[in-house]
């Protein structure tokens, strides 16, 4: 098959799409205004902004004034937890719930509110990466203020009961927020049936730009102010809205929501062509749930290579996947994702995860299948751990032959 | 994260790559539970190092190192081959990032172990040539 570039990395970031990216340039250099403006350039620009909320808001079935835009799923998150945290601390709730595999903007946040004398407990998440209702509702304590969840994990693609456990935080009287950055356009969420009350989300894993997301938060939560200097975002994030990337976050989102259960069932044939074919490398496993899973998510591990030289040799054969390796976390430890599911770190590190969605094509599958396995040969014909594991398991060295 | 054209292509085109059946040194360091070992066998006659031959399970810059080091030390007495840093091995490859500057100090040292087994193999004591030998593996993920 000849070199073709295949981008596996969706879960990282996506493709603006044609429409998003023409509905946001007017906005650069035609309709600059300030939507705070009086005169009708600003007003366009102010109509453009409360457009794109209302889009928002119909794709997650909420009020337009339940919508809050901000800078991305990061911000968000932050926001939530952090105004959930000091409203909680008024009424002396200074404990949280959350899961041992959040993203590190939620995790981050959490060990940062222990240091100022809150109390988190890290549910685990088991083998499979799930963690249930009755975890939650187990978990809940009289000072609990906040249970923060993600709806999809953002590495194995594990997809957690929302409802249920919203169902449970609702009985006791706690918020419940969820980070569904992975989530949105890839299953179908509705805030008000899901019992959700805040909800994060990123505008570019869904086809619009970077820089741009949003937080929904239920009527009745006065979160504290974010940021302060201005009357944007209701007085509680100032500064000048991103208009252009709001307004192509509208438009995306739009489109994101439409047709999912089409949309997955194209996605999840080839993900489960591409897990069957990977999954036939000599010892190599799929990580996370194989049910409860975005339809687009691969994970697998590839014992005795190490990921970051599998995400650097797939690239000189033009594909572009991610790895939960230490090398390519930034830090020495391998993800915390997946050591959450009681993974050796020796396994952890020759973690591959391949997330695709409906730009990919069956030639993309095959296109892996084919370079992949010679890829993983290499590698272990070069490295002492295969070599070890092989000599204390009695495994046939194939890379010898 | 950006590497380097030089350690692009050491790792696309590892130089040295494979085993020393009748290796005189082998030395192994690292572990997998970082995600780096390398493994280094040297052939030495009268002093000289004439094959030297590198296994590395690990990253991109882990592999590039352990590259180079094999190059910078093949044909060279075994004093002068001591003389390698993990300063030089960086050099060589036109720098590293920050975080994997420690696959250059593995890339040292298991260029050292591998002399210390061959001291070792012919009765003679290594330290006074190779100095002490590195305390726990772990301590070289600090770099």
């Amino acid at each position: 098959m000849e070199k073709r570039f295949v981008y596996a990395d969706n879960s990282a970031t996506t493709r603006v799409s044609q429409k998003a990216l023409d509905a946001a340039l007017p906005y650069f250099t035609e309709l600059y205004g300030n939507p705070s403006s009086i005169y009708s350039l600003g007003m366009e620009c102010a109509k453009a902004v409360l457009k794109a909320r209302e889009q928002v808001a119909n794709a997650l079935g909420a009020k337009v004034n339940e919508i809050y835009f901000t800078a991305g799923g990061s911000e968000s998150d932050n926001w939530a937890i952090r105004g959930c945290a000091q409203l909680g601390e008024k009424k002396g709730k200074k404990h949280i719930i959350t899961t041992a595999f959040e993203h590190h903007a939620v995790l981050h946040t959490c060990q940062y509110l222990e240091k100022l004398g809150f109390e988190v407990t890290y549910l685990p998440v088991g083998d499979k990466g799930l963690v249930t209702a009755q975890q939650v509702e187990d978990a809940i304590r009289d000072d609990t203020c906040l249970v923060t969840i993600m709806t999809a994990n953002n590495e194995i693609g594990t997809i957690q009961p929302i409802a249920e456990i919203g169902e449970v935080c609702h009985k006791h009287g706690v918020w419940f927020h969820t980070d569904a950055v992975q989530a949105v356009g890839n299953i179908d969420i509705n805030v008000k049936d899901m019992n959700i009350d805040m909800l994060s989300l990123s505008g570019h894993k869904l086809h619009a730009p970077k820089g741009v997301g949003a937080l929904y938060v239920k009527t009745g939560i006065n979160l504290p102010n974010l940021i302060y200097g201005g009357a944007q975002e209701r007085n509680k994030r100032a500064g000048t809205e991103n208009v252009p990337s709001i307004v192509a976050l509208g438009v995306a989102i739009t489109d994101a929501v439409k047709d999912i259960p089409a949309k997955n069932e194209r996605v999840r044939k080839m993900r489960d062509r591409l897990i069957e074919g990977l999954l036939k490398i000599p010892e190599s496993r799929l990580n996370g749930d194989t049910e409860h899973r975005l339809a687009g998510n691969v994970n697998i591990s590839v014992r005795g290579v190490e990921g970051e030289s599998l995400l650097l040799s797939l690239d000189l054969q033009g594909v572009a996947a991610s790895s939960g390796s230490a090398c390519t976390s930034g830090s020495l430890d391998p993800s915390h994702v997946l050591l959450s599911l009681g993974l050796p770190h020796e396994v952890a590190h020759g973690s591959l995860r391949l997330s695709i969605n409906d730009e990919n094509t069956e030639e993309d599958v095959d296109y892996i299948l084919e370079v992949l396995p010679p890829i993983v040969k290499h590698l272990r014909s070069m490295s002492p751990l295969w070599e070890r594991i092989c000599r204390t398991e009695n495994i046939h060295d194939y890379t010898l032959d | 994260m950006i590497y380097s054209e030089k350690v692009m292509d050491h790792f696309a085109h590892p130089r040295n790559v494979g085993e020393i059946e009748d290796a005189d040194g082998v030395g192994e360091v690292g572990n997998a539970k970082c995600g780096d070992i390398m493994k280094m066998y040297i052939k030495v006659n009268d002093g000289v190092i004439t094959d030297v031959k590198f296994k590395t399970f690990g990253c991109g810059a882990a592999v590039a190192t352990s590259s180079i080091a094999t190059e910078m030390i093949k044909g060279k007495k075994l004093e002068d081959a001591l003389k390698l840093t993990n300063k030089a091995v960086v050099e060589a490859l036109d720098g590293l990032p920050p975080a994997k500057l420690h696959c250059s100090v593995l890339a040292e040292e298991a260029m050292k172990a591998a002399v210390s087994d061959y001291y070792k193999r012919q009765g003679i004591d290594p330290t006074p040539f190779v100095g002490k030998q590195s305390a726990p593996d772990c301590e070289n993920c600090n770099g």
